[in-house]
C-alpha cells in the first residue's frame, strides 16, 4: 500500500520529466550497451584463441629435455666441496623415449583419456630450389592422430587415407605448401638434420588455422621419420595426449610427472602466452566496463540531485502532510530503479545488437588466424550481468540524492 | 458542547513554555515562553502584527518545527522528543494544515492532491478514499476542477483544494496560516462555515492565524500575540 503510493507518486514525477527521464536513461543504457559488447568480444577473443590452441596442440605432452642442467660427475662425488665447471655441454644422448610404444598404450587405457598419439618428430630441409627451407617432420600413426586432432576435418586438399596408402607420402601446412610452392602430387626431396635424405610426395595439404603450426609441420608416417635418422621402429621422441575434459589436463600431467621420468607439459603451460594474454583481456574488460557504469553512475547521480531540488517543494508538503523519510526515500529510489531498468534493458537490446553486428563484420587477420568475422561469444549471463550492474549503479547512484530529499526540513521550505 | 463550561471541557492541545530563538544572522528570540490550552471542538483564533511570531508559533504546533523549548501536549500526551517518524504518522492522522501560500503538488490533479494523505493514512480503500475527496472538494465548491492539475487552477483555487486536502483524514485538529488569505469574500465566507461547522458539530478543533477581523471575531476565541509574547488569551464567547 505504502509502496503504491511512492510508486505513484515516482511515476508522475518521471513522465512530467520525460526528457530528463530519457537523459537519465541513456546514460545506463551506453554504459550497459558497451559492456555487454566488450565482454561479448573479449570474451570471444579468449575462446577463439583457446580453442583454436587447445584444438592443435596436445592437452599434455610428455617428452625428453635434453638440457645441460644435469649435475656433473665431480658434483656427484664432492657434493659439499667448492666445484667450478665451465661450458657443460648437453651429453650425447638420444630423445627417445624408452618403451614409448608401451607406455602409450598404459596410458591409452586410463579412463579420463581420449587418445595418446606416439610421435617421432625431426627437423628437416624441404630442397627445393637452390634454398633448403626448414620445417618439422612429425612422423605419427594417421588413425591415431586423427583421434586426436580430427585431422580428416583440417584438410585443405587429399586424404589423411592417402597417406596411410603411401609410405613416401607428406601432408605439409597449408603455408609450408605455399611456400614451397607444392600441390598434391608433386614430389619434394628432404634432408634431415643427421643428413639421411628422402623423396616424399604430398599426398595433402592441412591447416589448422594457426600460422606456427601450418608454416612449418608435415605429417609422415612414423616408419619415414625413423628411417630418415636411421633409428629403429620402437623409436618415440614424444607422446602427445588428448583428455575427454582438457581441465583434468593439469592434475593428469603432474600424476604422469610423478610415474614417469620424463619431461611432461600440460596444455596451460605450453600455452602460457595465451592465458597471459586472457588475464589481461579480462583486466581490460573489467577496467573498461566499471569505468562506463561508473560514469553512468555519476550520470544518474546528478539527474537525482537535480530532480530532488526540483521536487523540494513536493517533498515539504508530502512530509507535511504526514509522509515519513522512508515514504520520500522510496519516491526516489523507485525513480532510479525504474531509470536503471530501463536503461539496463534498452542497453541489453543495444548491447545484443551491436554484438551480432560485431559478429558478422568481415575481419582479415592475414594467414596468422584463420578467422573470418569478429569473433564474439553470445553468453545469457553476460547480459545477466549487465542488467544486474545497471541496477546496482542506479541503485548506488539514487541513494545519496534520496536520503538527501528524506532530510529536508519541510519548515524551512513551506516558510517561502 | 455549549452546554458543558468552558473550563471542563478537555484539553486536546497544550503549550507550556515553549520558547524558540534564531540564530542565523543573529541570535534572537521570537517566541518568549508561550503557554496556553485549547478545548476540542474550540474555533481558536491568532492574531498579531506581521512579524511577531504568528507562523513560527504554528509551526510548531504543526510538530513540523521541533527545535523550540519547552513542552508541546495533545490530548494529555507528550508530542515533544518523538522521533520524526513518529511525528509524521502523527501528522497524517491527527493534523490538517492550511499553509499561508498554497501549496499543492503541481503534477497532480486537484482530487490526487486531497486523495494522497488519505492514500497514506490507509485507512479506507482507494475507492472510498476517492468518494470522500469528492465530498471535500465539494464543501469548498472545488469539486467540477476535480482532475484538473493543480498547476492550472488560480491561486484561490489551490487554496480552497488545500482546504479539501487538510479536512481528508477528518484531523483531530486543523490549523491554518491565513487560510482565507487568497479568497474573496464569498470564498472566505464560505471557509468560515465550514470551520465552524466542523468544530460546532464534528468536535474538531480550529486553530488559525488571521488577519481578518470578521474571521476572528466569529470564532470562539482570539489569542492576541505581539513581539513573540500572548499579550491577550481572549475570553470564551458564548456560542448559539
Ligand atoms: N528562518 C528564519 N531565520 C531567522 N529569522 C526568521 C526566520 N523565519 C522567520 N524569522 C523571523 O521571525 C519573526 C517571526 O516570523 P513569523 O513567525 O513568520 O511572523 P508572522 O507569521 O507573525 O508574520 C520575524 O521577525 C521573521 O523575520
Ligand atoms: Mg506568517
Amino acid at each position: 500500500m505504502k509502496l503504491k503510493i511512492a510508486f505513484d507518486i515516482a511515476k508522475t514525477h518521471l513522465l512530467t520529466k520525460k526528457k530528463q527521464t530519457l537523459v537519465a536513461m541513456m546514460g545506463v543504457t551506453f554504459g550497459i550497451a558497451m559492456f555487454i559488447v566488450m565482454i561479448s568480444f573479449m570474451q570471444g577473443v579468449n575462446q577463439f584463441l583457446e580453442d583454436s590452441a587447445l584444438d592443435a596442440s596436445p592437452h599434455v605432452r610428455i617428452y625428453k629435455q635434453i638440457t645441460s642442467d644435469r649435475p656433473s660427475l665431480i658434483q656427484q662425488q664432492n657434493p659439499d666441496g667448492f666445484n667450478v665447471i665451465y661450458h657443460q655441454k648437453p651429453r650425447q644422448e638420444l630423445a627417445k623415449i624408452k618403451n614409448g610404444l608401451v607406455i602409450a598404450r598404459h596410458i591409452e587405457q586410463q579412463p579420463e583419456v581420449l587418445g595418446v598419439s606416439p610421435q617421432v618428430s625431426t627437423q628437416v630441409f624441404f630442397n627445393t630450389g637452390s634454398v633448403p627451407i626448414p620445417a618439422t617432420l612429425a612422423g605419427v600413426d594417421v588413425q591415431r592422430e586423427e583421434k586426436l586432432y580430427r585431422l580428416s576435418q583440417r584438410m585443405k586438399a587429399g586424404k589423411i587415407e592417402d597417406l596411410m596408402a603411401n609410405a613416401n607420402g607428406v601432408i605439409l601446412g597449408r603455408l609450408l605448401a605455399r611456400k614451397l610452392n607444392l600441390g598434391v602430387g608433386d614430389k619434394v626431396n628432404v634432408t634431415s638434420s643427421t643428413g639421411g635424405t628422402s623423396l616424399l610426395r604430398v599426398v595433402g595439404i592441412f591447416s589448422f588455422g594457426i600460422q606456427t603450426v601450418d608454416d612449418a609441420r608435415g605429417y609422415v608416417n612414423t616408419p619415414k621419420v625413423q628411417e630418415l635418422i636411421q633409428k629403429d621402429a620402437n623409436y618415440i621422441t614424444d607422446l602427445h595426449i588428448k583428455m575427454k575434459d582438457p581441465l583434468k589436463a593439469i592434475a593428469f600431467g603432474k600424476e604422469l610427472a610423478r610415474q614417469y621420468d620424463y619431461r611432461v607439459e600440460d596444455w596451460a603451460m605450453a600455452n602460457a602466452a595465451i592465458l597471459a594474454g586472457e588475464q589481461i583481456r579480462n583486466v581490460m574488460t573489467f577496467v573498461v566496463s566499471f569505468t562506463l557504469l561508473v560514469v553512468a553512475g555519476f550520470g544518474i547521480y546528478n539527474i537525482m540531485n537535480m530532480n530532488v531540488m526540483n521536487k523540494i517543494k513536493d517533498i515539504a508538503i508530502l512530509k507535511a502532510t504526514g509522509f515519513d523519510g522512508q515514504d520520500v526515500v522510496a519516491v526516489f529510489m523507485i525513480q532510479s530503479v525504474i531509470i536503471g531498468l530501463m536503461g539496463a534493458l534498452l542497453g541489453v537490446i543495444i548491447g545484443f545488437s551491436l554484438s551480432y553486428l560485431l559478429s558478422i563484420t568481415p575481419f582479415a587477420a592475414g594467414d596468422f588466424l584463420s578467422i573470418d568475422t569478429f569473433p564474439v561469444k553470445f553468453d545469457p549471463k553476460f547480459y545477466l550481468l549487465g542488467v544486474i550492474f545497471g541496477v546496482i549503479t542506479t541503485l548506488l547512484a539514487g541513494y545519496f540524492p534520496s536520503r538527501k530529499a528524506a532530510k529536508i526540513d519541510p519548515v524551512a521550505i513551506l516558510r517561502g | 458542547m455549549k452546554n458543558i463550561p468552558y473550563s471542563e471541557r478537555a484539553t486536546i492541545l497544550k503549550a507550556t513554555n515553549v520558547n524558540k530563538f534564531f540564530l542565523d544572522p543573529v541570535k534572537f528570540q521570537v517566541l518568549k515562553d508561550i503557554s496556553f490550552e485549547v478545548k476540542k471542538g474550540e474555533f481558536l483564533s491568532i492574531v498579531g502584527k506581521s512579524g511577531c511570531g504568528k507562523s513560527t508559533l504554528l509551526y510548531i504546533l504543526s510538530t513540523m518545527d521541533t527545535a523550540y523549548d519547552g513542552l508541546l501536549e495533545m490530548n494529555g500526551k507528550s508530542l515533544t522528543g518523538l522521533t520524526q517518524n513518529q511525528l509524521a504518522a502523527f501528522r497524517n492522522e491527527h493534523l490538517g494544515f492550511v499553509f499561508q501560500f498554497h501549496f499543492l503538488l503541481p503534477e497532480f490533479t486537484a482530487l490526487q492532491n486531497v486523495m494522497l494523505p488519505g492514500l497514506k493514512l490507509g485507512k479506507f480503500s482507494s475507492k472510498e478514499i476517492e468518494e470522500r475527496a469528492y465530498q471535500k472538494l465539494k464543501l469548498v465548491d472545488m469539486h467540477e476542477h476535480a482532475l484538473k492539475p493543480s498547476s492550472k487552477l488560480s491561486g484561490g483555487q489551490q487554496q480552497r483544494v488545500a482546504i479539501a486536502r487538510a479536512l481528508i483524514n477528518d484531523p483531530t485538529i486543523v490549523m491554518g496560516d491565513e487560510p482565507t488569505g487568497n479568497l474573496d469574500k464569498a470564498n472566505s465566507d464560505m471557509v468560515y462555515s465550514i470551520f465552524r461547522d466542523i468544530s460546532h458539530n464534528n468536535g474538531q478543533t480550529i486553530i488559525t492565524v488571521t488577519h481578518d477581523p470578521d474571521f476572528a471575531e466569529g470564532g470562539d476565541r482570539i489569542i492576541e500575540m505581539s513581539d513573540g509574547h500572548i499579550i491577550s488569551h481572549g475570553h470564551e464567547k458564548t456560542v448559539q
